[in-house]
This record gives structure tokens, sequence and C-alpha cells, in this order.
């Protein structure tokens, strides 16, 4: 059903936890900077966990649970500069959390009070994009207009953009254009697919017959499958493929090979699809886990660390769930509102008749 | 002031936009160096360089998904579609990226593309070379939709769709590219959303865009000889529709055919014929009426004259009106 296990997997840190070297990718990150990689994996997990609860309990309209891709989430999230560009679809909690957007305005957009309320300029991060893979076309214009600006060969100050999809995806025809144009235009992007072996109840080997990574080569750019669960590796293959895009190298696809180890969203139910043995399976790869053993081994953190960090994540969810439930709906009125930058007659038509016709109840409520 | 044929009308027009404004690129299919199949953008990639004027490979989600992230990086791209029938590709990134970024982003993310699209048939093509997809557009909130039918119109229409902040498919009628008239390129434009009265009548107004401005206007002067009087409105804009120009017209004739090429059924006259029974109820001496293509896929071109309104057919549907 999967890849056979023998295509080639860029790892530094194994399942238990052992710190192992690869030829091409390696990172020499500070201790902070390790035990700062852990929190962020355990806070984004938390947010998820919380969200999922809210959806439970009513409080929002559905969401899709990031749980098992914090690892690819956060490790190319942080590979980030500050000026490069992101183009996320709906699940990219982990990056949005890198990006600095509010977990709140996520929530938002879940919970139908708004389209997500972030600014995607100030942020570098855009709107989540629910059509499937039409984003990676965006990335791929914002890119070309990077390489139009003169912002990219300066391995400090180029640009980069990073498209992240998944491995169903890879089917559309949008991410294909994309990887086309980005390659005849060399434009500074980076693809990001986390594989996370399912797109809703289809397994990847009905979207495709090869590992995704090798279909950059008929492209004509580089493509690498990375241990999605590897927050080490996903980090070290992002910032290398980042680098590259900045200083003019062009593109790069990474397979970001991982587990959804929820459901799809909140909506569905994959005991209907999969086996509890695959999910058992990869729960001993969980990117949690082997990131903690890591720690441990390296005796850089105590017990003190671990319960600040579960504090850390206390105390997040507790203002997300607080923030979600004092959440306000919207005024009903401005939906009319930036419709358009101009905004035409019969818009301004509809908005006063719908104004007065809320305003004849009692009140002016309904 | 010249003689420019429409075609040449919005090459000069596109060439002010690129001059006034260095962030205005030109993409599309053989756009570059052959000029486009109708060489609208004939020499534009020499005067200006390939990083404003270039070629793009050949998938129309990816010309408009790419000018969509350009737009975000600052650029004001226009982009060609090379015939009517080849936008359906584009579709999901017209309709749901590109017309609903500004209200997703409570305006925070401005959208300033034009999508160019030559439109209609009546040029003996093959098929997907003769659509007429306004209706599509048109009904889509977020997008403005735009048509000129004649060359001075062309030059500065282009003009003003590229200077405003929206989104606008900009609809050419590719069987006047050819037709020419004095362009005054120092003259003032009309606004761009504005419908316009091109002959003034007494009996009945003709309310047309695009390629049928040109066959009301004949099928006006044709009913002249019979001792009829009928106005004829070109609407210019689609999207959003000049209604107080279009009810000040038929509120002085009292009757209204609408023409269009496209299929009638869920149509521009559709609506148009909605909104004025909306609000001329009492003043209007017959039902709206409508001349179009017929409901059918648009046919072989042995068969397309057949298929398109022309002079006999709207004077013909005049009678019908005159006569309540």
């Amino acid at each position: 059903m999967t890849v056979p296990e023998a295509t080639p997997l860029v790892q530094l840190l194994t399942p238990e936890g052992e710190r192992v070297h690869h030829p091409d990718y390696d990172v020499e990150l500070t201790d902070e900077e390790y035990r700062s990689f852990y929190r962020d994996l355990v806070l984004v997990r938390r947010i998820d966990v919380e969200a999922t609860a809210l959806q439970r309990q009513g409080e929002l309209g559905i969401w899709a649970a990031l749980l098992g891709q914090e690892a690819a989430q956060v490790g190319s999230g942080r590979a980030l500069r500050p000026q490069d560009f992101a183009f996320p679809t709906y699940r990219e909690h982990g990056v949005a959390w890198c990006r600095e957007v509010d977990p709140l305005h996520l929530l938002s957009l879940f919970r139908g009070v708004s389209n997500g309320g972030w600014d995607p300029q100030d942020k570098r991060f855009n709107l989540y994009t629910i059509v499937i893979v039409s984003q990676t076309l965006h990335a791929t214009g914002y890119a070309m207009g990077i390489t139009k600006d003169g912002a990219v060969g300066d391995p400090d100050t180029g640009e980069a953009v990073i498209a992240y999809f998944g491995d169903g995806a890879s089917s559309q025809g949008d991410v294909n254009e994309a990887f086309v144009w980005a390659s005849v235009y060399n434009s500074p992007i980076v693809f990001f697919c986390q594989n996370n072996q399912w797109g809703i109840s289809t397994p990847t080997a009905t979207q495709s017959r090869i590992p995704l990574y090798k279909r950059a080569e008929g492209f004509g750019f580089p493509g690498v499958r990375v241990d999605g669960n590897d927050v080490l590796a996903s980090y070290a293959v992002t910032r290398a493929a980042l680098d590259s895009a900045r200083t003019g190298q062009g593109p790069t696809l990474i397979e970001a090979f991982t587990y959804r180890m929820g459901a799809h969203t909140t909506s569905d139910d994959p005991t209907r699809y999969r086996l509890a043995s695959e999910l058992e399976a990869w729960k001993l790869k969980d990117p949690l886990e082997r990131m903690k053993s890591f720690l441990y081994k390296q005796q850089i953190v105590d017990s003190a660390f671990f319960e600040k960090v579960e504090a850390d994540a206390d105390e997040l969810a507790a203002r997300i769930r607080k923030g979600c439930l004092e959440m306000p709906d919207p005024d009903p009125v401005t939906m009319f509102d930036y419709v358009y930058d101009e905004m035409t007659p019969l818009l301004a038509e509809e908005r006063a008749a719908f104004a007065t016709y809320h305003a004849g109840f009692a009140g002016g409520g309904h | 002031m010249a003689q420019l044929t429409m075609a040449k009308a919005l090459n000069e027009g596109l060439r002010a936009a690129m001059d006034r404004d260095d962030k205005v690129v030109l993409m599309g299919e053989d756009i570059g160096r052959l000029g486009g199949v109708f060489r609208v953008t004939d020499g534009l990639q020499k005067d200006f360089g390939e990083e404003r004027v270039f070629d793009t490979p050949l998938a129309e989600s990816g010309i408009v998904g790419t000018a969509i992230g350009l737009a975000m990086r600052g650029y004001r791209p226009v982009c060609e579609i090379q015939f009517d029938g080849f936008v359906f590709p584009a579709y999901d990134q017209i309709v749901s990226q590109l017309a609903k970024m500004h209200a997703r982003s409570r305006g925070l993310v401005k959208m300033p593309v034009v999508i160019r699209i030559p439109f209609g048939g009546g040029i003996g093509a093959v098929e997907h070379h003769s659509e007429s997809p306004e209706a599509y557009f048109a009904h889509t909130p977020g997008l403005k939709v735009v048509a000129c039918s004649n060359p001075v119109d062309a030059y500065f229409m282009v003009q003003q769709a590229i200077a405003s902040d929206d989104p606008i498919v900009f609809l050419e009628p590719k069987r006047r590219y050819w037709e020419k008239a004095e362009v005054d390129t120092t003259g003032t434009p009309d606004p761009l959303w504005g419908a316009r009265v091109v002959r003034r009548g007494t009996d009945l107004t003709l309310i047309a865009y695009g390629p049928m401005v040109k066959t009301c206007l004949d099928a006006a002067s044709a009913a002249e000889e019979d001792g009829r009087d009928l106005e004829v409105l070109d609407l210019r804009s689609l999207s959003p529709l000049d209604f107080p120009t279009v009810f000040e017209s038929v509120r002085r004739t009292r009757r209204a055919v609408v023409v269009h090429e496209a299929s009638s059924s869920v149509g521009l006259g559709a609506e148009i014929a909605a909104r004025l029974s909306e609000q001329l109820y009492y003043e209007m001496e017959a039902p709206v009426l409508r001349v179009t293509g017929y409901n059918t896929p648009y046919p072989p071109s042995r068969m397309e004259e057949e298929f398109l309104p022309d002079l006999d057919r709207v004077l013909h549907v005049v009678d019908t009106a005159l006569r309540y």
C-alpha cells in the first residue's frame, strides 16, 4: 500500500531518539534551540487537541487536525526566515504557530466567524486555502515576483517561498502547473508535500505509482524525501531547500513522509477505511516522543523543563478555550464589506436594504 | 487623431498603462515575440522587455493562479486568455480564488488583476473559439466584468481596468478587432462602470454590449427607413451593471430588447429583464424581449450565422415588441 521502505529517507533522529548523520544534511543547534523545538511540538499538539475538543463540544463547526504532522510543520516552519513567505493548506497549524499567527485566528475560521482574519502580508503567511492545491500557483506567482524584484541571490537577504500541500493534492492539475512554472522560471520556491499517507480515505498508492519526491525530476528540479516525523531532519532539509531557492538555484520538492494520526477532519471516521494496526505502528514513530528521547539522551533537560512545557501548554490551551468561547459573532452587515475594493451600487443598495430590514425589528435585532 | 483598429487601440492602451506604472506586467500564451494570436500585444515585449511581457507555459489555471501571486507581491498582472473557450481550466482560480481574495482578507490583500479574453463568434472558427462566457463571471461576487465595443472604448477601458484595484474580466469582441475608428488619445474617457446611449431614439431601447452593439446600430439604421426610431444602449460594464442609465433610457422609450450572443437562459438579458420589471413595471408598454444565441452549444461555423443574432433577427423581435 505505501511505498517500499527501501526508498531513501533523510533522517537525523531515529524513532528511538538516536541522533544520526546524513552526508548532505545536518543541523547544529544550541541546547536552548533543541529545547525550543520540542516546546513548539508540544504546544502545537496542544492547540490541536484543544481545538478538536472544542469541536466535539460544538464550539467549532469542524477542525482539521494536524496530529502526527507536528515535526514536519514545526521543522519546516522554523526553517523559514522572516522575509520568506508561506502558502498553507488548511492543516498548517504548526506552521502558523511558527509564523506567530494567533491560534485564535485559526479557530475563528473553523468556528465560522471569519476566513482567518490575520494579515497575510504582515505574517508572511497566506490565508488558509481550502480548495486543494490552488495555493501552489499563488506561491509560484509570488516567487516569480521575488525574481522580478531582484530579491533573489543574496544568501542572507534573498527571499524564498514555501508552498504546502499533501499527497492527495499531488494529483491536482494546479500543483503540476506550479511545478512547470517554477521550473521554467527558476523561481525561488520550495514545494513542501506532507505525505501523511491518506487523502481522507484514499491511500497515497491511489495518487501515485512512484514516491512523490521523484516527480520533481521529471519537472527538472531536485526532490528529496525526509522523515516528516523527525523535526531536525525536516528543519535541515527545508532550510537547505529555502537557501537554495533564495540564492537563485530554483525550486525543490520536499516530500515529508509522515502520518495523519487522526481523522481527516472531525467529520471523518478513519476506522471505516484503515486498520488500527497501522496507526499503532506509526505511534512508535511519534514526532514528540523521539524528540523527548533525544533531549533526555543529550542530558540537556530535567523534569523541571518538561513541567514548564506542560504548564505553558496548559496555559495556552486555557487561553484558546477562553478566547474561543468569548469570540463574538460578526455583525452580519459586514458580509457586504470588502467584496470589492470599490463597492458597487448593487452591493451598497443591498447593504442598505439589509440594514433597514433588521432595523425594522423591535430593538433593531431579530 | 489616428485611425486605429480595436486590436491596435488595445495595444496602445496597454502601452500607455505600462508606461504609467512599471508594476503592470503582461502574461499569457504567445503574447511575447508573436504579439498574441490577434496581435494585441504586438511589439510590447520588444519595447518593455521579457520581464514585463512574458510568454507563459500553456496552462490557463497557471496563468491566473500565478497572476494572483504576482498581485500579492505588488504587481498588476494583465493576463491574456487566448480564446474564450480556453478560460475554463482557470475557472477555479478566477471564481474561487481571485474573486474572493479581497473579501476573505477583509481588504488586506488587493487583486488588481485583469483577465483579457477575446470572446464571441462570427469569425468562422473551429469549436471552442466562439464562446460567450460572460454570465459565468458576471454572476460571481468579487469579480467585475466589462466588454468594449469600439476602438475608443478599447483604448481607454483597458487602461481603466488595469488602474482598478478590483479583479476584472475584460472581454474583447474578437470579430470587431479589425474595425477602425478615430481614437483621440488625449480625450477624457467615460467612467468604466457606466453604460452609454450610443444612439438616441424614442420608440424602443436596444440593450447590447461587445460585438452586438454594432449589430444593434445597424438594425437601428435599417429600422429608421421604416420610420422607427430606436435607441441603442451599450452596457460596457456587465458587472456592475449601470442600471440608472438603463432605467433612464427605458423610461423614455417604454420598450426594451436585450441583444447578446450568449444563450438566453439565465443570461445577462434575464437579469436586465428582471430589474426592469422591478423598477419600471407600470411604465413599460411591452415585456422585455431578448435576441440571443440559441440554447445550444455553439454550432460548427457553417451554422453560426443562424445561431448569432443579426440585423434581421433583431428587427423581427423589435417588431414583436412594438406590437404590444
